[in-house]
Protein backbone atom coordinates (compact mmCIF):
# COMPACT_ATOMS: atom_id res chain seq x y z
CA UNK A 1 0.00 0.00 0.00
CA UNK A 2 1.66 3.21 -0.90
CA UNK A 3 1.32 6.52 1.26
CA UNK A 4 1.88 10.19 1.41
CA UNK A 5 5.61 10.48 2.76
CA UNK A 6 6.32 13.73 5.06
CA UNK A 7 9.61 14.60 4.72
CA UNK A 8 11.10 17.94 6.53
CA UNK A 9 13.59 19.96 4.78
CA UNK A 10 15.68 22.81 6.77
CA UNK A 11 19.43 24.22 7.03
CA UNK A 12 20.37 23.82 11.23
CA UNK A 13 21.97 25.77 13.61
CA UNK A 14 22.41 29.66 13.12
CA UNK A 15 23.02 28.98 9.31
CA UNK A 16 21.31 31.37 6.90
CA UNK A 17 21.85 29.96 3.57
CA UNK A 18 18.42 29.04 2.80
CA UNK A 19 18.56 28.76 -1.58
CA UNK A 20 19.94 25.20 -1.22
CA UNK A 21 16.81 23.90 0.55
CA UNK A 22 14.48 25.84 -0.93
CA UNK A 23 15.98 24.35 -4.22
CA UNK A 24 15.92 20.69 -2.08
CA UNK A 25 12.00 21.36 -0.98
CA UNK A 26 10.86 22.30 -4.74
CA UNK A 27 12.57 19.21 -6.19
CA UNK A 28 10.73 17.28 -3.52
CA UNK A 29 7.57 18.98 -3.97
CA UNK A 30 7.61 18.27 -7.43
CA UNK A 31 8.43 14.47 -6.85
CA UNK A 32 4.93 13.99 -5.00
CA UNK A 33 6.33 14.49 -1.30
CA UNK A 34 4.54 16.00 1.44
CA UNK A 35 7.19 18.59 2.24
CA UNK A 36 7.44 20.40 5.68
CA UNK A 37 10.08 22.96 5.11
CA UNK A 38 11.12 24.82 8.03
CA UNK A 39 13.83 27.24 6.00
CA UNK A 40 16.86 28.55 7.26
CA UNK A 41 18.52 28.66 10.90
CA UNK A 42 16.40 25.95 12.24
CA UNK A 43 17.60 24.54 15.52
CA UNK A 44 18.15 21.16 15.70
CA UNK A 45 15.67 20.29 18.02
CA UNK A 46 12.94 21.98 15.98
CA UNK A 47 13.16 19.33 13.42
CA UNK A 48 12.42 16.89 15.95
CA UNK A 49 9.53 18.29 17.22
CA UNK A 50 7.91 19.11 14.06
CA UNK A 51 9.06 14.82 12.96
CA UNK A 52 7.15 13.90 16.10
CA UNK A 53 3.76 16.36 14.96
CA UNK A 54 4.03 15.05 11.40
CA UNK A 55 4.97 12.17 11.55
CA UNK A 56 7.40 12.27 8.91
CA UNK A 57 9.30 9.58 7.50
CA UNK A 58 12.41 11.64 6.44
CA UNK A 59 14.26 14.77 7.29
CA UNK A 60 16.54 16.38 4.65
CA UNK A 61 18.70 19.04 6.41
CA UNK A 62 21.15 21.29 4.99
CA UNK A 63 24.26 22.96 6.96
CA UNK A 64 26.78 25.74 4.43
CA UNK A 65 28.35 27.32 6.90
CA UNK A 66 30.57 24.10 8.57
CA UNK A 67 29.19 23.87 12.07
CA UNK A 68 27.03 21.09 11.18
CA UNK A 69 28.83 18.75 13.36
CA UNK A 70 28.04 20.93 16.28
CA UNK A 71 24.74 21.95 15.04
CA UNK A 72 23.39 17.79 14.99
CA UNK A 73 25.59 16.59 18.02
CA UNK A 74 23.65 13.61 19.73
CA UNK A 75 21.12 14.22 17.01
CA UNK A 76 20.27 10.52 16.39
CA UNK A 77 19.67 9.95 20.06
CA UNK A 78 17.32 12.58 20.61
CA UNK A 79 14.95 11.24 17.35
CA UNK A 80 15.59 7.79 19.39
CA UNK A 81 14.62 9.38 22.59
CA UNK A 82 10.89 11.09 20.64
CA UNK A 83 9.86 8.00 19.06
CA UNK A 84 11.85 8.49 15.77
CA UNK A 85 14.00 6.29 15.91
CA UNK A 86 13.03 4.95 11.86
CA UNK A 87 13.07 8.75 10.46
CA UNK A 88 15.65 8.38 7.83
CA UNK A 89 17.94 10.82 8.36
CA UNK A 90 19.78 12.93 5.65
CA UNK A 91 22.53 15.61 5.61
CA UNK A 92 24.19 17.51 2.67
CA UNK A 93 26.32 20.74 1.88
CA UNK A 94 29.95 21.74 3.11
CA UNK A 95 30.10 20.02 6.78
CA UNK A 96 33.68 20.18 7.57
CA UNK A 97 35.79 23.28 7.80
CA UNK A 98 37.96 24.47 5.22
CA UNK A 99 38.94 21.27 2.29
CA UNK A 100 38.12 18.47 4.43
CA UNK A 101 37.94 15.59 2.80
CA UNK A 102 34.45 14.70 1.87
CA UNK A 103 35.04 10.94 2.89
CA UNK A 104 35.83 11.77 6.03
CA UNK A 105 32.59 14.22 6.32
CA UNK A 106 30.94 10.82 4.89
CA UNK A 107 32.60 8.85 7.62
CA UNK A 108 31.91 10.73 10.54
CA UNK A 109 28.05 11.90 9.54
CA UNK A 110 27.76 8.31 9.21
CA UNK A 111 29.06 7.17 12.69
CA UNK A 112 26.48 10.01 14.05
CA UNK A 113 23.43 7.90 12.86
CA UNK A 114 22.53 9.55 9.18
CA UNK A 115 21.70 7.28 6.59
CA UNK A 116 22.54 8.98 3.49
CA UNK A 117 25.57 12.19 3.65
CA UNK A 118 26.12 14.63 0.54
CA UNK A 119 28.43 16.54 -0.13
CA UNK A 120 27.61 20.46 -1.76
CA UNK A 121 27.53 19.52 -5.82
CA UNK A 122 25.22 16.42 -5.11
CA UNK A 123 22.65 16.44 -7.46
CA UNK A 124 18.91 16.34 -5.74
CA UNK A 125 17.53 14.30 -8.17
CA UNK A 126 19.65 11.48 -7.53
CA UNK A 127 19.14 12.03 -3.53
CA UNK A 128 15.41 11.95 -4.23
CA UNK A 129 16.06 8.25 -5.92
CA UNK A 130 18.34 7.62 -2.56
CA UNK A 131 15.39 8.45 -0.54
CA UNK A 132 12.89 6.21 -2.82
CA UNK A 133 14.95 3.38 -2.49
CA UNK A 134 15.71 3.82 1.31
CA UNK A 135 12.04 3.92 1.89
CA UNK A 136 11.34 0.79 0.40
CA UNK A 137 13.91 -0.86 2.30
CA UNK A 138 12.09 0.08 5.62
CA UNK A 139 8.38 -0.85 4.21
CA UNK A 140 7.22 2.85 3.21
CA UNK A 141 6.14 2.97 -0.89
CA UNK A 142 5.86 6.25 -1.68
CA UNK A 143 3.31 7.57 -3.61
CA UNK B 1 10.05 20.31 76.27
CA UNK B 2 13.75 20.53 76.13
CA UNK B 3 15.30 21.84 72.67
CA UNK B 4 17.53 18.88 72.60
CA UNK B 5 18.06 17.43 69.45
CA UNK B 6 19.29 14.27 68.23
CA UNK B 7 20.29 13.24 64.65
CA UNK B 8 21.77 9.99 64.08
CA UNK B 9 23.18 8.88 61.14
CA UNK B 10 23.98 5.12 60.46
CA UNK B 11 26.98 4.77 58.57
CA UNK B 12 28.48 1.53 57.16
CA UNK B 13 31.87 2.18 59.54
CA UNK B 14 30.35 4.02 62.32
CA UNK B 15 27.32 5.19 63.77
CA UNK B 16 27.20 8.79 64.48
CA UNK B 17 25.07 10.79 67.38
CA UNK B 18 24.71 14.35 67.46
CA UNK B 19 22.92 16.40 69.72
CA UNK B 20 21.94 19.97 69.51
CA UNK B 21 20.25 22.04 71.95
CA UNK B 22 17.86 24.30 69.47
CA UNK B 23 16.92 26.92 71.49
CA UNK B 24 20.02 27.75 72.39
CA UNK B 25 21.67 26.72 68.51
CA UNK B 26 24.68 25.26 70.80
CA UNK B 27 26.15 21.96 69.72
CA UNK B 28 26.09 20.03 72.42
CA UNK B 29 28.20 16.56 71.43
CA UNK B 30 29.12 14.59 68.53
CA UNK B 31 29.91 10.78 69.38
CA UNK B 32 30.11 7.43 67.33
CA UNK B 33 30.48 3.88 67.66
CA UNK B 34 30.81 1.03 65.51
CA UNK B 35 28.15 0.11 63.30
CA UNK B 36 26.48 -3.25 63.79
CA UNK B 37 25.01 -3.86 60.27
CA UNK B 38 25.51 -7.32 60.04
CA UNK B 39 24.06 -8.64 63.70
CA UNK B 40 21.65 -5.75 64.96
CA UNK B 41 22.10 -2.19 64.30
CA UNK B 42 20.37 -1.43 67.63
CA UNK B 43 23.62 -2.44 69.25
CA UNK B 44 25.90 0.08 67.81
CA UNK B 45 23.28 2.55 68.61
CA UNK B 46 23.20 1.61 71.95
CA UNK B 47 26.84 1.86 72.36
CA UNK B 48 26.45 5.35 71.18
CA UNK B 49 24.20 6.90 73.32
CA UNK B 50 26.07 5.12 75.98
CA UNK B 51 29.03 7.15 74.87
CA UNK B 52 26.71 10.27 74.26
CA UNK B 53 25.11 10.56 77.69
CA UNK B 54 28.65 10.70 79.42
CA UNK B 55 28.79 14.33 77.67
CA UNK B 56 25.35 15.07 77.79
CA UNK B 57 22.64 13.83 79.89
CA UNK B 58 19.63 12.61 77.33
CA UNK B 59 15.83 11.39 78.28
CA UNK B 60 14.06 8.97 76.43
CA UNK B 61 11.61 10.82 75.25
CA UNK B 62 14.55 12.84 72.95
CA UNK B 63 16.13 9.20 72.25
CA UNK B 64 12.08 8.28 71.10
CA UNK B 65 12.12 11.71 68.60
CA UNK B 66 15.61 11.73 67.29
CA UNK B 67 15.90 11.21 63.55
CA UNK B 68 18.37 9.69 61.53
CA UNK B 69 19.63 9.10 58.05
CA UNK B 70 21.34 6.07 56.67
CA UNK B 71 23.63 4.84 54.29
CA UNK B 72 24.16 1.44 56.64
CA UNK B 73 23.56 -1.62 54.90
CA UNK B 74 25.06 -0.88 50.93
CA UNK B 75 23.09 2.35 51.31
CA UNK B 76 20.09 3.00 49.17
CA UNK B 77 20.84 0.93 45.84
CA UNK B 78 19.45 1.72 42.68
CA UNK B 79 19.75 0.23 39.34
CA UNK B 80 19.15 2.61 36.36
CA UNK B 81 17.24 1.35 32.99
CA UNK B 82 16.83 3.82 30.38
CA UNK B 83 16.72 4.62 26.30
CA UNK B 84 19.73 6.45 25.32
CA UNK B 85 23.03 6.49 27.17
CA UNK B 86 23.30 10.62 27.11
CA UNK B 87 19.60 11.12 27.93
CA UNK B 88 17.04 8.92 29.40
CA UNK B 89 19.34 6.44 31.18
CA UNK B 90 21.97 10.00 32.20
CA UNK B 91 18.56 11.62 33.47
CA UNK B 92 17.16 8.58 36.01
CA UNK B 93 21.07 8.65 36.77
CA UNK B 94 20.78 12.00 37.78
CA UNK B 95 17.36 11.44 39.91
CA UNK B 96 19.08 8.81 41.73
CA UNK B 97 22.15 10.63 42.83
CA UNK B 98 20.23 13.75 43.54
CA UNK B 99 17.96 11.15 46.24
CA UNK B 100 21.20 10.28 47.64
CA UNK B 101 21.24 6.63 45.75
CA UNK B 102 24.17 4.55 45.14
CA UNK B 103 24.12 3.34 41.67
CA UNK B 104 24.91 -0.08 41.25
CA UNK B 105 23.81 -0.62 37.62
CA UNK B 106 22.96 1.31 34.39
CA UNK B 107 21.13 -0.29 30.53
CA UNK B 108 20.40 1.44 28.23
CA UNK B 109 18.10 0.49 25.12
CA UNK B 110 16.16 -3.09 25.51
CA UNK B 111 17.57 -4.83 28.02
CA UNK B 112 18.68 -8.45 26.73
CA UNK B 113 17.73 -11.50 29.05
CA UNK B 114 21.80 -11.14 30.04
CA UNK B 115 21.69 -7.71 31.29
CA UNK B 116 18.28 -8.80 33.22
CA UNK B 117 19.49 -11.86 34.80
CA UNK B 118 22.56 -8.96 35.33
CA UNK B 119 19.62 -6.91 37.37
CA UNK B 120 18.00 -9.79 39.40
CA UNK B 121 21.24 -10.74 40.98
CA UNK B 122 22.28 -7.10 41.87
CA UNK B 123 18.99 -7.39 43.99
CA UNK B 124 18.29 -3.38 44.10
CA UNK B 125 16.30 -1.60 46.86
CA UNK B 126 14.94 0.01 43.67
CA UNK B 127 14.50 -0.15 39.65
CA UNK B 128 14.21 3.17 37.92
CA UNK B 129 13.17 2.99 34.55
CA UNK B 130 12.84 5.90 32.17
CA UNK B 131 12.75 6.10 28.70
CA UNK B 132 12.25 8.29 25.83
CA UNK B 133 10.13 11.86 26.38
CA UNK B 134 6.44 12.41 26.86
CA UNK B 135 4.98 11.58 23.50
CA UNK B 136 7.93 9.72 22.26
CA UNK B 137 9.43 6.11 22.11
CA UNK B 138 7.37 3.86 23.64
CA UNK B 139 8.81 0.78 22.29
CA UNK B 140 11.36 0.40 24.65
CA UNK B 141 10.44 1.27 27.70
CA UNK B 142 7.04 -1.01 27.11
CA UNK B 143 9.88 -4.01 25.96
CA UNK B 144 12.38 -2.89 29.43
CA UNK B 145 9.19 -3.23 31.59
CA UNK B 146 7.84 -6.75 29.88
CA UNK B 147 11.22 -7.66 31.56
CA UNK B 148 10.93 -6.77 35.06
CA UNK B 149 7.42 -7.87 35.49
CA UNK B 150 8.63 -11.31 34.36
CA UNK B 151 12.17 -10.47 36.69
CA UNK B 152 12.79 -13.16 40.10
CA UNK B 153 12.91 -11.56 42.82
CA UNK B 154 15.56 -9.80 42.73
CA UNK B 155 13.68 -7.09 41.74
CA UNK B 156 10.98 -5.67 44.00
CA UNK B 157 10.42 -1.81 43.61
CA UNK B 158 10.14 -0.01 40.79
CA UNK B 159 9.63 4.00 39.83
CA UNK B 160 8.29 4.27 36.36
CA UNK B 161 9.93 7.98 35.45
CA UNK B 162 9.70 7.77 31.57
CA UNK B 163 7.51 8.73 28.68
CA UNK B 164 3.64 9.21 30.34
CA UNK B 165 1.87 8.10 26.85
CA UNK B 166 3.58 4.72 27.96
CA UNK B 167 2.00 5.21 30.94
CA UNK B 168 -1.58 3.42 30.60
CA UNK B 169 -0.03 0.42 28.31
CA UNK B 170 2.73 -0.16 31.72
CA UNK B 171 0.46 -0.44 34.29
CA UNK B 172 -1.21 -3.12 32.47
CA UNK B 173 2.39 -5.14 32.10
CA UNK B 174 2.61 -4.32 35.49
CA UNK B 175 -0.74 -5.18 37.07
CA UNK B 176 -0.54 -9.16 37.21
CA UNK B 177 3.09 -8.58 38.76
CA UNK B 178 3.86 -8.65 42.38
CA UNK B 179 6.39 -5.72 42.22
CA UNK B 180 5.64 -2.51 43.92
CA UNK B 181 5.42 -0.29 41.20
CA UNK B 182 5.24 3.42 41.52
CA UNK B 183 4.82 6.04 38.68
CA UNK B 184 6.63 9.28 38.72
CA UNK B 185 6.80 12.27 36.06
CA UNK B 186 9.09 11.46 33.43
CA UNK B 187 12.68 12.51 33.52
CA UNK B 188 13.30 13.66 30.57
CA UNK B 189 9.85 15.04 29.39
CA UNK B 190 10.83 16.93 26.07
CA UNK B 191 13.75 16.95 24.27
CA UNK B 192 16.83 18.33 26.24
CA UNK B 193 14.40 19.06 29.38
CA UNK B 194 15.43 17.31 32.33
CA UNK B 195 13.12 17.37 35.57
CA UNK B 196 14.07 14.97 37.76
CA UNK B 197 12.38 16.36 41.05
CA UNK B 198 9.55 14.25 40.76
CA UNK B 199 11.57 10.61 40.73
CA UNK B 200 13.88 12.42 43.04
CA UNK B 201 11.03 13.00 45.51
CA UNK B 202 9.32 9.42 45.07
CA UNK B 203 12.81 7.58 45.71
CA UNK B 204 12.85 9.69 48.86
CA UNK B 205 9.27 8.14 49.77
CA UNK B 206 9.74 4.89 48.81
CA UNK B 207 12.81 4.68 50.94
CA UNK B 208 11.32 6.03 54.28
CA UNK B 209 8.40 3.92 53.44
CA UNK B 210 9.99 0.49 52.57
CA UNK B 211 13.62 0.42 52.09
CA UNK B 212 14.79 0.66 55.46
CA UNK B 213 12.69 -1.87 56.60
CA UNK B 214 13.48 -4.04 53.97
CA UNK B 215 16.90 -3.73 55.32
CA UNK B 216 16.63 -5.02 58.82
CA UNK B 217 16.17 -1.58 59.72
CA UNK B 218 12.45 -1.71 61.36
CA UNK B 219 12.81 -2.44 64.51
CA UNK B 220 15.90 0.78 65.15
CA UNK B 221 13.63 2.77 63.15
CA UNK B 222 10.77 2.10 65.47
CA UNK B 223 12.78 3.14 68.73
CA UNK B 224 13.48 5.96 67.75
CA UNK B 225 11.61 9.07 66.02
CA UNK B 226 12.34 8.17 62.16
CA UNK B 227 15.18 7.24 59.46
CA UNK B 228 13.89 10.26 57.35
CA UNK B 229 16.91 9.96 54.01
CA UNK B 230 19.93 8.32 52.73
CA UNK B 231 23.09 10.07 54.11
CA UNK B 232 23.65 11.84 51.04
CA UNK B 233 20.57 13.75 50.62
CA UNK B 234 21.16 14.96 54.23
CA UNK B 235 24.37 16.16 53.42
CA UNK B 236 22.38 17.80 50.00
CA UNK B 237 20.34 19.08 52.14
CA UNK B 238 22.74 20.85 54.33
CA UNK B 239 24.54 21.89 51.15
CA UNK B 240 21.55 23.68 49.82
CA UNK B 241 20.29 25.79 52.67
CA UNK B 242 23.98 26.68 53.28
CA UNK B 243 23.97 28.00 49.51
CA UNK B 244 20.27 29.15 48.90
CA UNK B 245 19.36 29.95 52.60
CA UNK B 246 16.19 30.61 54.36
CA UNK B 247 12.92 32.93 53.33
CA UNK B 248 14.07 35.17 56.07
CA UNK B 249 18.18 34.96 55.69
CA UNK B 250 19.85 34.82 52.68
CA UNK B 251 22.53 31.86 52.05
CA UNK B 252 26.14 32.42 51.20
CA UNK B 253 25.57 31.74 47.52
CA UNK B 254 26.97 29.00 44.45
CA UNK B 255 29.19 26.69 46.35
CA UNK B 256 30.77 23.59 45.87
CA UNK B 257 30.81 20.87 48.39
CA UNK B 258 33.32 17.83 48.75
CA UNK B 259 32.67 15.06 51.03
CA UNK B 260 35.72 13.12 51.09
CA UNK B 261 35.11 9.38 52.96
CA UNK B 262 36.27 6.20 53.44
CA UNK B 263 34.76 4.10 50.94
CA UNK B 264 33.45 6.74 47.75
CA UNK B 265 33.99 10.51 47.72
CA UNK B 266 30.98 12.97 46.87
CA UNK B 267 30.94 16.27 45.12
CA UNK B 268 27.83 18.26 45.47
CA UNK B 269 27.44 21.73 43.81
CA UNK B 270 24.92 24.39 44.02
CA UNK B 271 24.98 26.34 41.06
CA UNK B 272 23.41 26.81 37.83
CA UNK B 273 26.71 26.12 36.21
CA UNK B 274 26.22 28.37 32.79
CA UNK B 275 29.15 29.55 30.82
CA UNK B 276 30.34 32.51 32.29
CA UNK B 277 31.30 33.87 28.90
CA UNK B 278 28.90 34.68 26.27
CA UNK B 279 30.65 32.81 23.46
CA UNK B 280 30.29 29.63 24.86
CA UNK B 281 27.80 27.47 23.28
CA UNK B 282 26.55 24.33 25.77
CA UNK B 283 25.99 21.30 24.24
CA UNK B 284 24.72 17.89 25.77
CA UNK B 285 21.74 17.61 28.72
CA UNK B 286 21.14 20.55 30.94
CA UNK B 287 22.33 20.30 34.09
CA UNK B 288 20.58 20.27 37.41
CA UNK B 289 20.70 23.38 40.19
CA UNK B 290 21.43 20.92 43.06
CA UNK B 291 24.10 18.39 41.19
CA UNK B 292 25.68 15.56 43.05
CA UNK B 293 28.45 12.58 41.75
CA UNK B 294 29.92 10.41 43.60
CA UNK B 295 33.19 8.84 42.95
CA UNK B 296 33.08 4.97 44.24
CA UNK B 297 36.85 4.11 43.27
CA UNK B 298 38.07 7.02 45.50
CA UNK B 299 38.08 6.47 48.91
CA UNK B 300 40.72 6.53 51.60
CA UNK B 301 40.18 3.62 53.45
CA UNK B 302 38.69 0.80 51.63
CA UNK B 303 40.01 1.27 47.72
CA UNK B 304 42.83 3.44 48.04
CA UNK B 305 44.69 1.56 45.48
CA UNK B 306 43.45 3.58 42.84
CA UNK B 307 44.34 7.29 44.93
CA UNK B 308 47.87 5.65 45.10
CA UNK B 309 47.86 5.12 41.64
CA UNK B 310 47.18 8.66 40.98
CA UNK B 311 49.23 10.32 43.53
CA UNK B 312 52.13 8.42 41.89
CA UNK B 313 52.00 10.06 39.00
CA UNK B 314 53.50 13.45 40.87
CA UNK B 315 56.16 14.11 43.61
CA UNK B 316 55.32 11.73 46.91
CA UNK B 317 57.44 11.82 49.27
CA UNK B 318 60.21 8.82 50.28
CA UNK B 319 58.47 5.78 51.45
CA UNK B 320 55.10 6.85 49.96
CA UNK B 321 53.44 3.42 49.43
CA UNK B 322 54.51 2.05 52.47
CA UNK B 323 53.44 4.25 54.69
CA UNK B 324 50.19 4.30 52.79
CA UNK B 325 49.61 -0.06 53.36
CA UNK B 326 51.00 0.63 56.86
CA UNK B 327 48.08 3.61 57.44
CA UNK B 328 45.24 1.30 56.25
CA UNK B 329 46.37 -1.79 57.97
CA UNK B 330 45.77 0.04 61.11
CA UNK B 331 42.16 1.70 60.47
CA UNK B 332 43.06 4.56 62.49
CA UNK B 333 44.01 7.74 62.27
CA UNK B 334 47.34 8.93 60.53
CA UNK B 335 50.18 8.36 63.23
CA UNK B 336 53.42 10.14 62.70
CA UNK B 337 54.80 12.77 60.27
CA UNK B 338 55.65 10.26 57.75
CA UNK B 339 51.85 9.09 58.05
CA UNK B 340 50.03 12.71 58.54
CA UNK B 341 51.72 13.70 55.02
CA UNK B 342 50.75 10.81 52.83
CA UNK B 343 47.75 11.18 53.91
CA UNK B 344 47.23 15.05 53.48
CA UNK B 345 48.34 14.01 49.71
CA UNK B 346 45.59 11.29 49.48
CA UNK B 347 42.95 13.39 50.59
CA UNK B 348 44.13 16.52 48.13
CA UNK B 349 44.51 13.80 45.45
CA UNK B 350 40.89 12.41 46.38
CA UNK B 351 39.21 16.48 46.11
CA UNK B 352 41.40 17.05 42.68
CA UNK B 353 40.00 13.65 41.00
CA UNK B 354 36.47 13.46 42.16
CA UNK B 355 35.91 17.63 41.52
CA UNK B 356 37.83 17.18 37.79
CA UNK B 357 34.71 14.36 37.27
CA UNK B 358 32.68 17.22 38.31
CA UNK B 359 32.76 19.75 36.68
CA UNK B 360 32.39 20.70 33.43
CA UNK B 361 34.53 21.11 30.44
CA UNK B 362 35.58 23.37 27.27
CA UNK B 363 36.47 21.69 24.36
CA UNK B 364 37.81 24.43 21.67
CA UNK B 365 35.96 23.43 17.75
CA UNK B 366 37.17 25.06 14.95
CA UNK B 367 34.67 26.59 11.98
CA UNK B 368 35.23 28.57 9.07
CA UNK B 369 33.73 31.46 12.10
CA UNK B 370 36.83 31.36 13.53
CA UNK B 371 37.22 28.91 17.05
CA UNK B 372 34.15 27.87 18.47
CA UNK B 373 34.35 26.90 22.25
CA UNK B 374 31.77 24.34 23.28
CA UNK B 375 30.81 23.10 27.05
CA UNK B 376 29.69 20.18 28.26
CA UNK B 377 28.82 20.36 32.14
CA UNK B 378 28.93 23.06 34.97
CA UNK B 379 30.83 25.86 34.66
CA UNK B 380 31.57 26.43 38.42
CA UNK B 381 34.77 28.78 37.69
CA UNK B 382 32.63 31.82 39.58
CA UNK B 383 31.49 29.75 42.91
CA UNK B 384 31.70 31.74 46.10
CA UNK B 385 32.11 28.96 48.12
CA UNK B 386 34.16 25.54 48.33
CA UNK B 387 33.17 23.53 51.13
CA UNK B 388 34.96 20.50 52.98
CA UNK B 389 33.48 17.61 55.02
CA UNK B 390 34.03 14.02 55.48
CA UNK B 391 36.35 12.97 58.00
CA UNK B 392 39.74 13.02 56.34
CA UNK B 393 38.86 16.87 55.19
CA UNK B 394 37.17 17.79 58.46
CA UNK B 395 39.80 16.07 61.02
CA UNK B 396 42.79 16.94 58.43
CA UNK B 397 45.66 19.16 59.99
CA UNK B 398 45.52 21.51 56.70
CA UNK B 399 42.11 21.07 55.51
CA UNK B 400 42.97 23.99 53.26
CA UNK B 401 45.93 21.86 51.39
CA UNK B 402 43.33 19.26 50.71
CA UNK B 403 40.33 21.52 49.12
CA UNK B 404 42.97 23.33 47.42
CA UNK B 405 42.68 20.22 44.88
CA UNK B 406 39.03 21.45 44.24
CA UNK B 407 40.61 24.62 42.41
CA UNK B 408 40.83 25.63 39.06
CA UNK B 409 44.48 24.90 37.69
CA UNK B 410 46.26 26.23 35.02
CA UNK B 411 47.50 22.94 33.60
CA UNK B 412 43.96 21.70 32.92
CA UNK B 413 42.73 25.37 31.57
CA UNK B 414 39.36 23.76 30.43
CA UNK B 415 38.29 21.88 33.31
CA UNK B 416 35.97 24.83 34.75
CA UNK B 417 37.01 24.24 38.60
CA UNK B 418 36.17 27.04 41.30
CA UNK B 419 38.99 30.13 40.33
CA UNK B 420 38.71 32.22 43.37
CA UNK B 421 36.26 30.56 45.97
CA UNK B 422 36.37 30.99 49.61
CA UNK B 423 36.92 28.15 52.20
CA UNK B 424 34.46 26.78 54.67
CA UNK B 425 34.56 23.45 57.07
CA UNK B 426 32.68 20.78 58.55
CA UNK B 427 34.87 21.16 61.43
CA UNK B 428 32.67 19.52 63.96
CA UNK B 429 31.59 17.05 61.07
CA UNK B 430 27.74 17.86 61.91
CA UNK B 431 26.77 18.85 58.21
CA UNK B 432 24.08 15.45 58.12
CA UNK B 433 22.76 16.94 61.54
CA UNK B 434 21.95 20.66 60.61
CA UNK B 435 20.53 18.71 56.94
CA UNK B 436 18.08 16.64 59.10
CA UNK B 437 17.61 19.41 60.56
CA UNK B 438 16.89 21.92 58.00
CA UNK B 439 13.91 19.39 57.03
CA UNK B 440 11.84 20.66 60.26
CA UNK B 441 13.60 23.95 61.34
CA UNK B 442 15.84 25.53 58.37
CA UNK B 443 16.12 28.82 60.10
CA UNK B 444 18.02 26.90 63.28
CA UNK B 445 19.93 24.82 60.84
CA UNK B 446 21.03 27.83 59.04
CA UNK B 447 22.37 29.85 62.16
CA UNK B 448 23.96 26.61 63.34
CA UNK B 449 25.39 25.92 60.10
CA UNK B 450 26.85 29.89 60.57
CA UNK B 451 28.10 29.69 63.56
CA UNK B 452 29.78 26.10 63.17
CA UNK B 453 31.06 25.80 59.63
CA UNK B 454 34.65 27.44 59.96
CA UNK B 455 36.60 29.59 57.28
CA UNK B 456 40.07 28.12 56.60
Amino acid sequence: MSEQVTVITGTVGVDAHVIGTKVISRALRDAGFNVIELGAQTPADEFIKVGQETAAHAMLISSLYGMAELDLSGFRDKCVEAGLDEVLLYVGGILGVGRTDFAEDQRKFTAMGFDRVYPPQADIRAAIGDLRHDLTRVGVTAE
Amino acid sequence: MSGIRLFIDFGSTFTKVVAIDVHREELLARVQAPSTVATDITVGLEEAFALLSEEVPISRAEREQAVACSSAAGGLRVVCVGLVPEYTTEAGRRAALGAGAKIVGSHSFELTEDELREVEEEAPDIVLLTGGTDGGNKKVILHNARALARSGPGVTNIIVAGNKTAYDDLREIFASSSKNVIFAKNVMPGIGDLAVDSANQKIRELFISRITEAKGMGQVRRSIGDIIMPTPAAVLEAARLLADGTKDTPGRGELLLVDVGGATTDVYSMAKGLPTQGTVKFLGLPEPYAKRTVEGDLGLLHNVDTLTEIAKGERVPVGFEETVQAMCRTESVPAGERQVECHLLLSHVAVRAAVDRHVGSLKLMMTPHGEVVVQRGKDLTEVEWVVGAGGPVAFSSDPKRVLEGALFHDDAPTLLKPKGPRMLLDRHYVLFALGLLAQSEPGKALSLMNKYMVQV
